[in-house]
């Protein structure tokens, strides 16, 4: 399939990123397109995070290039980057909020760093992204230390959509959660994403979330993206991994209930 | 690249945006909102004419929803026309958001205020010093244990910490007493000079350092170095519910990681006062010898007929008293940290400030004791 660099969101080419001796990713190209929830999977300790973390630029790469929404992340001057960063929201796994800080103050933090806006308007913003993810205004009160796991993803995911950024990276948003709270979230990470148009990258291993949410999803192997597609592709996917990860005893049961 | 406007319409009673409506513009659309042109009261409707918006998201979502509600305020009816579909959804969404009346801070009188805080710090205290002794009991207990069945006792444990609070700490505090000596040494013949009662520097050395100083000294380092580490260990271990682990394996959290903690502290603190008391006179001989020309071998005749026995037990017997105090404080701060970062700082803080206070305050009562018996 033919896609035009201007409707891609994110682009990884030839990218090799490594530790000291060991190599974890090695030339992996992945594109992510402009409006579509990508899943990631893979297995654990394979670079799944790792790639997440070098794209939005946690951790340095050794080759490659990366560009993100047209900007290549290596030749953008420092005040593009900074504009790359209003671009890209980021759902850390254990949330990564600010422990010293209420809810609210958390998610006023990147606006108030970065924009010239009034208290009143930041309370309201603040207060409105917090109900959008489902949290109350009474919730803000609280600190971080306070909430529970799906709170904590919630609270998480407004200050990461605090910037209305185009492209938010969710590293596993749902582990941790029960499935309740795990659908839940799923609902809402639909819903936003449509409402706000936005582009989605996760890394997730759940299998429900793949079926769920996303639009296509990469399978991460060996430090290359071995498939990627919608679900169905994948399922049906030759590789022993992806086979053996979408045809475990645990894949075959949901399958079979009926989903 | 085009600008966000909100103007009057050629139509009465309407208003037409246009523009990127996006965060990037956030500034400048409040400002807009903030002055959106006032309209006729005699009129009901307001027509928002937002066919022009190119881009929309939260901020300038909300800033028309913002819009429209200062509208109703005016007991107008604002309505949007010519809404583009891709934006119905947000439009929608934000329609709903803010709704609830915000949480009323309640103004509270100064006086009761100060009062309340007056009143929360006493039960603070209380809680604090029964946190304490509850430990104190628990360490009792554990350590009445330990000498019924001696293999219960974590012997590897306690050698561990003995090594880090104690070998480890010889160096800097063999170095700081041996400064402290030094100065105390230094003054004391730069001041008694003037009535030719230098000579008398050597007990004023002597008795201090022996009876005060030194402790003093070396508990005020190990509360600092030990009891801090001491609390930051256990409170991590808190945070990770590693002493939860620990309870569910019906272990006791005191026997297993405090007890053997509070043994190295309390064997540590007199070994540790021992050299550096020794220190701080060695220090003090030196600066004798080389600032106040006083040969060695008579500033130890000196000492010999200025210090007793008795001075260095006075010294050394509160030692292990410090250690218990320091330790018993540093462990029951550990175990009240709670889930944030924030607590395991707040709490270490609380460990040292709270445990120097009472090793001086204890120090303190030693002197009363000490001088009723007339030690």
């Amino acid at each position: 399939m033919l896609v035009s660099a201007q409707s891609l969101a994110i682009s990884v080419e030839n990218l090799t990123v490594g530790f000291g001796e060991k190599t974890v990713l090695d030339r992996l190209s992945l594109d992510v397109r402009r409006g579509e929830v990508l899943g990631l999977v893979g297995m654990s300790g394979g670079g799944k995070s790792v790639l997440l973390r070098t794209i939005i630029g946690l951790i340095p790469k050794r080759e490659g290039r990366i560009t993100i929404m047209g900007t290549d992340t290596d030749y953008a001057e420092t005040a593009t980057m900074h504009n790359i960063g209003g671009h890209c929201g980021v759902l850390f796994q254990q949330g990564a909020l600010f422990s010293s800080l209420t809810v609210q103050q958390n998610v006023q933090f990147p606006m108030r760093e970065n924009l010239e806006i009034s208290d009143t308007l930041l309370d309201e913003l603040a207060t409105a992204k917090l109900e959008m993810v489902g949290l109350s205004p009474a919730d803000g009160k609280k600190f971080p230390a306070e909430l529970s796991g799906g709170m904590t993803k919630r609270a998480a995911l407004a200050r990461a959509l605090a910037l209305d950024p185009e492209i938010v990276f969710l590293d596993e948003p749902t582990s941790g959660l029960d499935p309740i709270s795990a659908s839940d979230f799923d609902t809402l990470i639909s819903t936003l994403q449509q409402t706000l148009g936005l582009t989605v990258f996760m890394v997730t291993h759940d299998l429900d979330s793949l079926h769920t949410v996303c639009d296509r999803v990469a399978a991460l192997a060996d430090g290359k993206i071995v498939e990627v597609g919608p679900i169905v592709q994948l399922i049906n996917s030759q590789h022993l991994w992806v086979r053996s990860y979408f045809h475990n005893n645990r894949a075959e049961s949901r399958s079979a209930t009926g989903n | 690249m085009s600008y966000p406007a909100l103007t009057l319409g050629a139509a009465p009673a309407t208003l037409i945006v246009s523009g990127p409506w996006t965060t990037a513009q956030s500034a400048s659309l409040e400002r807009l909102v903030a002055t959106s042109p006032s309209i006729d009261a005699q009129r009901r409707n307001v027509v928002i004419d937002i066919s022009g918006v190119e881009h929309l998201d939260t901020m300038g979502a909300w800033l028309l929803e913002r819009l429209m509600r200062g509208y109703q305020l005016q007991e107008l009816k604002p309505t949007f026309v010519g809404v583009p579909e891709r934006f119905r959804g947000l439009l929608e969404k934000i329609h709903d958001v803010n709704r609830r009346s915000p949480i009323e801070h309640v103004e509270k009188n100064r006086l009761t205020a100060a009062l309340e805080t007056v009143g929360h710090a006493a039960v603070d205290l209380y809680i604090d010093f029964r946190f304490f002794l509850t430990m104190l009991g628990a360490i009792g207990v554990s350590l009445a244990a330990a000498v019924l069945r001696p293999r219960s006792l974590r012997a590897t444990s306690a050698i561990y910490h003995l090594y880090r609070v104690g070998w480890q700490a010889i160096p800097i505090v063999a170095l700081i007493t041996f400064l402290i000596g030094g100065i105390i040494a230094q003054q004391g013949i730069f001041h008694f000079r003037k009535f030719g009662a230098d000579a008398y520097v050597v007990d004023m050395v002597g008795i201090l350092v022996l009876r005060e100083i030194g402790v003093l000294i070396v508990s005020i380092m190990v509360a600092g170095r030990s009891g801090s580490a001491y609390t930051a260990e256990l409170g991590s271990m808190k945070m990770r519910e590693e002493i939860d682990a620990l309870r569910t394996m019906g272990l006791d959290p005191v026997e297993v990681l405090i007890l053997p903690r509070i043994i190295a502290l309390v064997f540590a603190l007199p070994i540790l006062t021992f050299i550096g008391s020794m220190a701080a006179l060695y220090g003090g001989g030196l600066v004798a010898w080389i600032y106040g020309g006083m040969g060695a071998e008579i500033f130890i005749a000196r000492l010999r007929e200025a210090v007793s026995l008795t001075h260095f037990e006075v010294g050394i017997i509160k030692a292990p008293f410090m250690a218990l105090v320091i330790g018993a404080v540093a462990c029951s701060e550990g175990l009240r940290v709670k889930g944030s970062a924030e607590s395991l700082g707040l709490q270490t803080t609380a460990s040292v400030v709270k445990s120097i206070f009472l090793v001086i305050v204890l120090d303190g009562l030693f002197a009363v004791f000490f001088a009723s018996i007339g030690m």
